[in-house]
Parts: C-alpha cells; sequence; structure tokens
C-alpha cells in the first residue's frame, strides 16, 4: 500500500478523528448511544486501518505487542478491581452507590470506570486479534 | 436482508460471500435504528459490518478465495431446513404481536428500569444503566469472555504458529498435496 | 385462529425464521469452512433481530431518558444484544483461527477433503 499516496495522506488525516470520537463515544455514553464496547471498536479500528495503510510491522513500532497484551488484562482486572473496590468501603460487589458521596455521584464514577474497563479490553482484543490474522504479532 | 442471505447460500466466490456478509449486517444494522434500538445498530454497524467482514477478509487472504464444488446431496439439509423452519412458524402463531405494549417481555421489571433509573442511576441512557450498573455482572462476564476469545486466538495464532511438535499432525503443504492427489 | 388479523403481527417472526434457516441451511448443507462461519454469523444475526423486534413498542422512542418522552422501547433486550454482537464477533474469531490452524495441518478448509485426508491416514 505504500504507493498510494492519497490513502496514505487521507487516512493520517483520519485517525486522529477516529480515535477522537471513539474517546467521544465512550465518554458521552451515559447520555446518548454509545459506550465502551462502541468505542473499544472504534478505537481499535483506529489502529487498524494504520496497520492496513502503513503496513503491520510500523503499527506495531507504534503500539508493541506487550504494550496490547498488558491492555487486554487491565480492562479485565479495572472492571474486577471496581467491584472489588466496593466491597471495601462497605457495599456488594459491584455496588457503585458506595463509590462517592452520594449514591449518584457513586453509579456515576462506578459507570465510568467499568465502561472505561470495558472499552480498553475490547479495544486490545481487536487489535490483538487483526494483528495475529496479518501474522506479525511476534 | 433475505435477498443478501440468499444469495450468500448461492455464491462459490468466498470473497463476494464475505462481502455480502458484511452488507447484511450493514442492512441489520439500519432496521435496529428502525427498531429504535440506536446503541445496538452503532455496535452493529462498527462490529459486524467492520471488524467481523475484515477478520473473515484477513481469513481468506491466509487460505483460499474460492470455495470446491461440493457432490453432497443438498436434499436432506433442504428437508430438514423446511421441517424445523415449518415447525418454528407454528411456534409463533401463540407469540404476542410485534410492538404490543403489554407483551410479556414488556411488563417483567422493564417499568422499573425506565421509571426509576433516573432517580437511581442518574444516568439518562437506560441502556448504559442497565448494562454497567444493574447488570454488572453480567457485562463483567462478557468482558472477560472476549479477553479469553483474544487469549485463545493468540494461542491458536500466535507465536511459533508454524512449527513442528511432536503428537501434532505432520504438516501438508498445499503444493505437495497437490501432487499426491 | 384468525389468520388474516395475525399476519401483520406475526410478519417479524417469520422474517427472524426464513433469516435462521439460510443461516442453518449454510451451516449443515455447505462444506466450506469460511462459508459455514458466514452462516453462523447470519444466523446470529437472525437472533439478535428478533430479540430487538421483541423489544419494540409500538410508538416507543430510543431508551434514552427525556422529560418529553412517555413511552421508550425495552432497553434489556438491547443491553443483552450490545453484549452478544461483540462476544459474537470475538468467538468468530476464535473460529476463524481454528480454521487457520485446520488449514496449517491439512492444507485445505473443504469438509470433505479432510474427513479423505483423515480416511487415509487410518
Amino acid at each position: 500500500m505504500n504507493n498510494h499516496s492519497i490513502l496514505r495522506v487521507v487516512s493520517k488525516f483520519m485517525i486522529p478523528f477516529i480515535m477522537l470520537f471513539a474517546l467521544y463515544v465512550q465518554f458521552h455514553g451515559d447520555f446518548g448511544p454509545g459506550g465502551g464496547f462502541q468505542a473499544g471498536v472504534i478505537f481499535a479500528a483506529a489502529f487498524i486501518l494504520y496497520g492496513l495503510i502503513f503496513g503491520i510491522e510500523n503499527a506495531r513500532k507504534v503500539l508493541p505487542a506487550s504494550a496490547t497484551r498488558i491492555a487486554l488484562a487491565c480492562g479485565v482486572i479495572l472492571y474486577a478491581g471496581v467491584g472489588v473496590a466496593g466491597m471495601f468501603l462497605g457495599g456488594n460487589y459491584l455496588d457503585y452507590n458506595v463509590l462517592a458521596a452520594t449514591a449518584t455521584g457513586g453509579q456515576h464514577l462506578g459507570i465510568f470506570l467499568v465502561e472505561f474497563g470495558v472499552g480498553t479490553t475490547v479495544a486490545a482484543t481487536m487489535v490483538t486479534i487483526f494483528f495475529v490474522f496479518a501474522g506479525q504479532d511476534f | 436482508m433475505a435477498m443478501t442471505a440468499f444469495a450468500i447460500i448461492r455464491l462459490r466466490n468466498l470473497f463476494a460471500v464475505v462481502m455480502l456478509s458484511g452488507i447484511f449486517s450493514l442492512l441489520a444494522a439500519s432496521l435496529y435504528v428502525l427498531l429504535t434500538a440506536v446503541d445496538v445498530a452503532f455496535t452493529e454497524a462498527s462490529v459486524g459490518a467492520g471488524i467481523s467482514t475484515l477478520l473473515m477478509l484477513a481469513t481468506l487472504a491466509i487460505t483460499s478465495e474460492y470455495e470446491k464444488k461440493s457432490e453432497r446431496s443438498t436434499l436432506l439439509p433442504k428437508i430438514i431446513v423446511t421441517v424445523t423452519g415449518a415447525v418454528l412458524i407454528y411456534g409463533t402463531l401463540d407469540m404476542p404481536l410485534y410492538g404490543a405494549a403489554d407483551a410479556p417481555s414488556n411488563l417483567h421489571l422493564i417499568p422499573r428500569f425506565i421509571l426509576q433509573s433516573g432517580t437511581e442511576i442518574g444516568v439518562p441512557n437506560i441502556v448504559t444503566s442497565v448494562l454497567a450498573s444493574y447488570r454488572g455482572y453480567d457485562t463483567l462476564g462478557e468482558t472477560v469472555v472476549i479477553f479469553t476469545a483474544a487469549i485463545g486466538v493468540l494461542v491458536l495464532l500466535g507465536r511459533g504458529r508454524n512449527r513442528w511438535r511432536p503428537g501434532m499432525r505432520k504438516p501438508v503443504v498445499p503444493e505437495e498435496r497437490e501432487e499426491e492427489v | 385462529m384468525e389468520l388474516p388479523v395475525e399476519i401483520p403481527g406475526l410478519l417479524n417472526y417469520w422474517i427472524v425464521i426464513v433469516l435462521m434457516m439460510a443461516g442453518f441451511y449454510v451451516v449443515i448443507s455447505q462444506g466450506n469452512l469460511v462459508k459455514k462461519m458466514v452462516g453462523l454469523s447470519v444466523f446470529q444475526v437472525a437472533v439478535f433481530v428478533l430479540y430487538i423486534t421483541m423489544s419494540k413498542i409500538d410508538g416507543g422512542a430510543a431508551p434514552i431518558l427525556d422529560d418529553a418522552i412517555k413511552q421508550y422501547s425495552n432497553p434489556l433486550p438491547h443491553v443483552l444484544i450490545l453484549t452478544a454482537i461483540v462476544v459474537g464477533v470475538a468467538t468468530t474469531a476464535l473460529g476463524l483461527a481454528l480454521i487457520v490452524r485446520i488449514r496449517d495441518a491439512y492444507g485445505t478448509i473443504e469438509e470433505d477433503e479432510i474427513i479423505e485426508l483423515e480416511r487415509n491416514d487410518d
């Protein structure tokens, strides 16, 4: 794909906006359609586009295999950790009410963190699967 | 959508089949918008039409693009499919009508989600509050499933994929096999 | 059973069944493993459509709270299907990875040829 200058320029221009849109979907999921699952996929799509246009080797330099592995685990740990934090603060597992001073504040914080965990895992999963299929995951 | 599904059955070019399955997903996504399931439509459009088509294309790049003609009889599968379909259609005769507000699935728990999630959770998007809070365990499970799938793909195709190990079947290179036959 | 009255109300289920059976047919009749995966995903989408049509209520709006709206669609199926779609693609990826491994081991992704190879082995 190295010869397609239009593709290279346009995708370079697009990738920051794709990532920005993913973050918008992630953090605006409370008020409109969106949330961790969709945001994770869109965020991964930015890396996948980069990998398709500039080659998998270059994409791997931007995002090394170890980084996606760590992100993969971190998302799940963050989700489970929010539940454990609720237990330490005196509630049930995954009870967000105790996370902040007010119940709705706690719910907001809990949902925010949990969605972030979901988004991280989904994004890392999609990137991992794509790179593995493209055969450059070493 | 049904037309796309039938084209998928008929076509032998796997590349076209995969593209059609992408179109199928996109049509499903627009159907979800019409049915007011905006979150689901969003997911289907990005996941079904985007990522899964891409993955299937990647698989085709590794394997082959054309399907070989199968000599198996298609009569038995056709009979099975027709009978199953007929039984299922018979089963739908007692189902609640489309759009009925008093369908059993719309009565239990749902009024509570709709009426109280605004004050209990304070998040306008009911889908988000049910997803992350009321059904938090469920979503944790789903996240772990995705995590496990990624680990599985890594184990299957990750490092050292082509190394032959004792106990494995001896790898057959396609060219060699052609000569044997 | 007054069928003429019921037809429009049940049409959604019938469309779902047609789609579902198309996917089922691909899975049981085709020998190509990639095509089987496509058939499975068609079947999967049919199930999703079934859930989403059940969640629709006449005059219901998308389930995002607003003071001006009185009637919402049922949000619970939306949640279930939302997660099911993402899990579905993850499991599809796992299946495709298995297909790639099968191709490594046997050199083909046609079910008939794999059975043939196995038989020749014995």
